[in-house]
């Protein structure tokens, strides 16, 4: 539980942090929280011989509205997300998730860019970020970029992430007001990777899903977008009938592995319960 | 008297004695972050060490090459077994009779098992040159399924007894055979079987786990070439029975090695044992003369030092239709791992499991217990509970609660029908024990109408009734416990350690301006010995608990004692103390006679000193008997006023407790609440209500992890499972129930002070609460027993296959 040897580095801007990136190839982690990355060196199963801490880069901190698009610096804390006045009154399931993250020590430290740039798919922010239709915003040596949440994952650890990009910003547009949401995560105590959880975001007009978007977190080897699902509550009243197949067409999305939080078809079935309850906590709170 | 002069209740109030909320002095320390543990201690020219460990479960080790790890600036060694047979420590005896590689001699037996040591200038050296150690490996079976043990055809674990048909404990049938231990009367007990009206049989698993305590295993040691002399300091239970160990296996002479367990972060059994790393640091300081530290990471801790529990309980009673109980039979199977490591006093293979027959008047009984080898990390220890005694409670309150299912009879009318009641006692046991004493009616009838008992189970009727008609996806469990323990081993008759007497004691000496230095053969881990043990002598010789320092730890000053585990310290060095004490106390009437010009005899005790009889006036108090002892000893006595006492244990002390548990579980996710806890103990004398309490909350948290999730398990190829606190469950406050304590206080009629222990109380009647609540809650639905631990998933599997998913 000891690492290996490596450079620590703090650059002061995000253009220095990519020329570090640039030096030194492979070699480099950019470090963000590091209550990934740090307990993987510690395990020696990551052995960077540069670290580039990124948190002496002011640029990458803050939350701030633009229109009808809130961006949130890669390097905000998941205790700032939970603090925000902004996010709290115009996001509110982003601070619903951040609260379920970890423990209160880990959020002061975690980030939300971290969470979302790592690729584990045990983190609750890809999901969510899907859910949300956020994009990121990724800077390299040739300018920056942005890619969806959608297009964003590969596979466990493998992003559109460019070896040497650095991802500065998440973007999310502002849903519509008196929308219903919520994320449901199931853990066996608090610190714990979800064994399966589901956030949904969702408007209602007279009694009907008028828009519906579902994500899945931790039941395959990348966040899960359940579009099928989503799209066969769309212009429901959520009756238990709709629920129920859209429940199993998220469920047949799934892939989780057999791991100390259960055997595979336990996950599945979670994943569908969480959906389930969180379908319900979401109308519950949408207006109209 | 004028008003200045201090009431009796005031004078007894400032000693905080015996019965005191007493608050924690060693918390000072430990809350300001300036406790003292090994890792803290540093000495000039302190290397680090470090091991090489096997990847796999079972294979040969046919090659180790160190010369990368050697080339690495900062390394000092790297020690294989070849090293340590030059000093004949390749192996070293366990404590339940079995011998143990340190490092791995030819073949390793388990996952993550010491190969070599690796010594350094800084830690961080040392885990590289871990890395560049080359060690080749031909891989063999795995056997990791203690059923398949004895198996003809299974592998062969221990080719080092081979031939070898006599163990520690009697005949060995079968390679992987450790001993079979049998007591009771088998005749006896199939002829109450075969006449029963009623008999249950169930296979009552108690899985693998780990006592997990917060500070891993580790030592520095230190050896003085100059003088010969040898510093131990470790993270040790039982710091005397370290040194007496190091100087069997090391020949160095005992009064050369100085053994000092500093500030220890929670033990619960696992700091009993000698590890591999001990005898790697001290080797390793030997051969380099520098000091020598070893400290265990997380993962080590959870994967090599000493497992706890797994024991495989084939549980059957026989009963009369009425209830009452005739009959118990238990076989169990004992997986030991690679080695029998077992920290049970050396005469008992399978601990005090004989305890089995519980809080039940068994006319007859018979248990047999087969120990075996399986490719897995060694140990077995007492994992906050007396010997096995955790596995024997769970194992009788499940089985009551299986047979009170059969008979449809509610598992604490069962209970109440079977009590040994208040006038058996002292009651001799169809297993061989002596009960000191107890009143179980009283304690469960309190505990039953705490709780409403009745009322709870009308509603768990009612949520059933409800549930049936789909009105709820939630089902309520009442778990019902009533243990009885067996701790305070032990008398000289029945216990020892490796040949010496499971005694303890106590040292006390009064300095002149009264004030107090004590010193006890035990050890605190976190149990707060500095401050009850200053609360006993503090009411057996009137001088305030403040004013009494309590050492522990240091085997230069401390008197020998066989240390802290088991619940046996106020048990045995309890009593010590309180004889300690009173010998003091009568040394101190001989001199107060004399400053009162009377005879003793015409003293009485009064608090914190003597007074004349009929004269209370003309008094002496504590702090002026010991300046006059210091000052003017009156002719013929010795000066000075102190004492040591050594205590053999006439019999072990039985506390017993009846728990409830009230549990609400979501069959569609497997997720189980408990709504509510109730914790009855009965500890014999309380010394420090508000540390019993502590103790009870404790040792409840861990029953709760036990019972509900925490394991160390292997998959087919004996790859340890979630040896972190990622998988491995230590609950937080979040998820820890609220629990509610009660008592009652039958003293022990033997004991000095009638104190009988609570320390592990709950862990043992923890348990069974919480497998009996998830139990009772399935019950209806047509399950009869559902193995540990009772994780969301496997609740949710068991509801399933109860048709509970519909």
């Amino acid at each position: 539980m000891i690492p290996g040897e490596f450079t620590y580095h703090r650059p002061a801007s995000v253009a220095e942090a990519i020329a570090l990136l640039v030096d030194h190839g492979d070699e480099a982690r950019p470090l963000a929280g590091g209550h990934s990355l740090i307990p993987m060196m510690k395990l020696r199963m990551a052995a960077p011989e540069h670290l580039i801490d990124l948190s002496g880069v002011a640029d990458l901190k803050g939350v701030s509205q633009e229109g009808d698009v809130i961006t949130i610096g890669a390097m905000t804390t998941q205790a700032e997300v939970i603090g925000s006045a902004l996010l709290t009154d115009k996001l509110p399931i982003l601070r619903e998730t951040a609260l379920l993250i970890a423990d209160p020590q880990i959020r002061y430290v975690g980030t939300l860019g971290g969470n979302v740039a790592n690729g584990d798919p045990g983190n609750d922010m890809p999901a969510l970020m899907q859910c949300l239709s956020a994009s990121y915003v990724l800077a390299g040596p040739d300018g920056t970029r942005e890619v969806s949440s959608r297009d964003f994952y590969e596979a466990a650890y493998f992003t559109a992430l460019a070896p040497e990009e650095i991802l500065t910003a998440v973007k999310i547009p502002v849903p519509a007001p008196g929308h219903g949401y919520a994320y449901e995560k199931l853990k066996r105590k608090v610190g714990d990777y979800a064994t399966a959880a589901a956030a949904v975001m969702l408007t209602m007009s007279g009694g009907t899903v008028s828009s519906c978007a579902i994500a899945l977190t931790n039941v395959g080897d990348t966040p899960l977008f359940a579009e099928e699902a989503a799209s066969i509550l769309d212009g429901s009243t959520l009756d238990r009938e709709t629920v129920k197949k859209a429940v199993a067409a998220a469920e047949a999305i799934t892939m989780p592995a057999s791991d100390g939080r259960g055997p595979a078809e336990y996950r599945t079935k979670m994943a569908g319960v969480m959906l389930e309850r969180a379908l319900k906590r979401a109308a519950e709170r949408a207006q109209g | 008297m004028n008003d200045m002069t201090p009431t009796r209740e005031q004078r007894e109030a400032a000693l905080e004695g015996m019965g005191c909320k007493r608050k924690r002095v060693e918390d000072i320390r430990f809350t300001q972050g300036k406790g003292k543990y090994v890792d803290d201690i540093k000495l000039p020219g302190m290397l680090h060490g470090d091991f090489v460990r096997s990847p796999y479960a079972h294979a040969k080790v046919t090659k180790i090459d160190a010369t990368e790890a050697l080339k690495l600036p900062g390394v000092i060694a790297v020690l294989t077994a070849e090293d340590l047979k030059g000093v004949n420590l390749a192996w070293m005896p366990t404590l339940a009779g079995d011998v143990q590689m340190v490092l791995a001699d030819g073949k390793v037996l388990y996952q993550n098992q010491e190969v070599a040591f690796v010594v350094a200038e800084d830690r961080y050296i040392a885990d590289d040159a871990v890395q560049l150690v080359e060690v080749e490996y031909e891989e063999l079976p795995v056997l990791v399924d203690p059923f398949k043990s004895l198996d003809p055809d299974a592998p062969v674990l221990r080719p080092d007894l081979d031939g070898k048909m006599e163990g520690a404990h009697g005949p060995r049938k079968h390679h992987n055979h450790i001993f079979n231990w049998s007591v009771g009367e088998e005749e006896a007990t199939d002829k109450a079987f075969a006449e029963a009206d009623v008999t249950v049989k169930e296979m009552i698993s108690y899985h693998r786990t780990h006592p997990s305590p917060l500070e891993t295993c580790q030592c520095l040691a230190s050896m003085d070439k100059v003088t010969g002399q040898l510093t131990v300091y470790g993270t040790f239970q039982a710091p005397h029975v370290v040194r007496t160990v190091a100087s069997l296996l090391s020949t160095i002479p005992e009064h050369k090695i100085h053994v000092i367990a500093p500030d220890v972060g929670g033990g619960f059994g696992n700091k009993v044992g000698v590890y591999p790393g001990y005898v790697c640091a001290i080797v390793a300081s030997i051969v380099t003369g520098l000091p020598v530290k070893w400290v265990e990471d997380r993962m080590e801790n959870l994967s090599t030092t000493s497992f706890a529990r797994d024991y495989h309980m084939t549980t059957e009673i026989a009963a009369k239709k009425d209830g009452t109980v005739t009959a118990l039979k238990v076989h169990v199977l004992g997986d030991h791992g690679g080695f029998d490591a077992c920290a049970d006093p050396s005469k008992w293979p399978a601990g005090f499991f004989n305890i089995v027959t519980g809080s039940y008047d068994f006319p007859v009984a018979h248990l047999s217990v087969d120990g075996v080898y399986t490719n897995k990390a060694p140990g077995g220890v007492a994992y906050r509970c007396s010997f096995r005694v955790t596995e024997a409670a769970y194992c009788i309150e499940r089985g009551m609660d299986v047979l009170a299912q059969k008979l449809g009879m509610d598992p604490a009318d069962l209970r109440l029908k079977n009590f040994i009641q208040p006038e058996q006692f002292p009651y001799n046991s169809a297993l061989g024990w002596e009960y000191d004493s107890g009143d179980y009616p009283t304690a469960m009838h309190k505990a039953m109408d705490a709780i409403d008992y009745r009322g709870l189970r009308e509603e768990q009727k009612a949520k059933q009734e409800a549930f049936k008609r789909g009105e709820t996806r939630e089902i309520m469990g009442i778990g019902v416990s009533f243990f009885t323990e067996i701790v305070g081993a032990g008398p000289s008759k029945n216990c020892d350690i490796l040949g010496v007497a499971m005694f303890d004691s106590a040292e006390i000496r009064i300095h002149p301006t009264g004030s107090v230095i004590s010193r006890m053969g035990t050890k605190s881990q976190g149990q707060g010995h500095e401050t009850t043990w200053a609360q006993i002598i503090a009411t057996e010789i009137g001088i305030p608990a403040s004013d009494i320092t309590v050492e522990e730890g240091d085997t230069d000053t401390a008197p020998y004692g066989l240390g802290t585990y088991g619940s046996r310290s106020t048990p045995v060095a309890g009593a010590a103390i309180a004889l300690a004490a009173r010998k003091i106390r009568n040394k101190a009437q001989m001199i107060a006679a004399h400053m009162l010009e009377v005879s003793e005899y015409d003293l009485d005790w009064d608090v914190d000193g003597f007074q004349v009889k009929g004269n209370p006036e003309r008094r002496k108090s504590m702090k002026e008997i010991a300046w006059a002892a210091y000052h003017a000893p009156p002719a013929g006595i010795e000066p000075g006023l102190e004492a040591v006492s050594y205590y053999d244990p006439p019999n072990m002390t039985y506390p017993f407790g009846a728990y409830f548990c009230v549990m609400d579980i979501d069959v569609d996710t497997g997720v189980a609440k408990t709504r509510r806890f109730y914790a009855l103990d009965d500890c014999g004398t309380r010394i420090n209500p508000m540390i019993i309490e502590g103790q009870v909350h404790g040792g409840l948290t861990e029953a709760f992890a036990i019972a509900m999730g925490q394991e160390i398990s292997y998959d087919a190829m004996g790859n340890v499972q979630g040896a972190s606190f990622m998988d491995f469950f230590l609950p937080t406050a979040v998820e820890t129930p609220h629990w509610e304590t009660d008592f009652t206080v039958t003293p022990s009629p033997h004991h000095p002070i009638g104190a009988k222990g609570v320390g592990e109380s709950p862990n043992v009647g923890g348990v069974p609460a919480f497998s009996n609540a998830v139990n009772d809650a399935f019950g209806f639905l047509g399950a009869t027993h559902i193995q540990m631990p009772h994780d969301a998933w496997r609740l949710w599997k068991v509801a399933k296959d109860l048709g509970a998913h519909g």
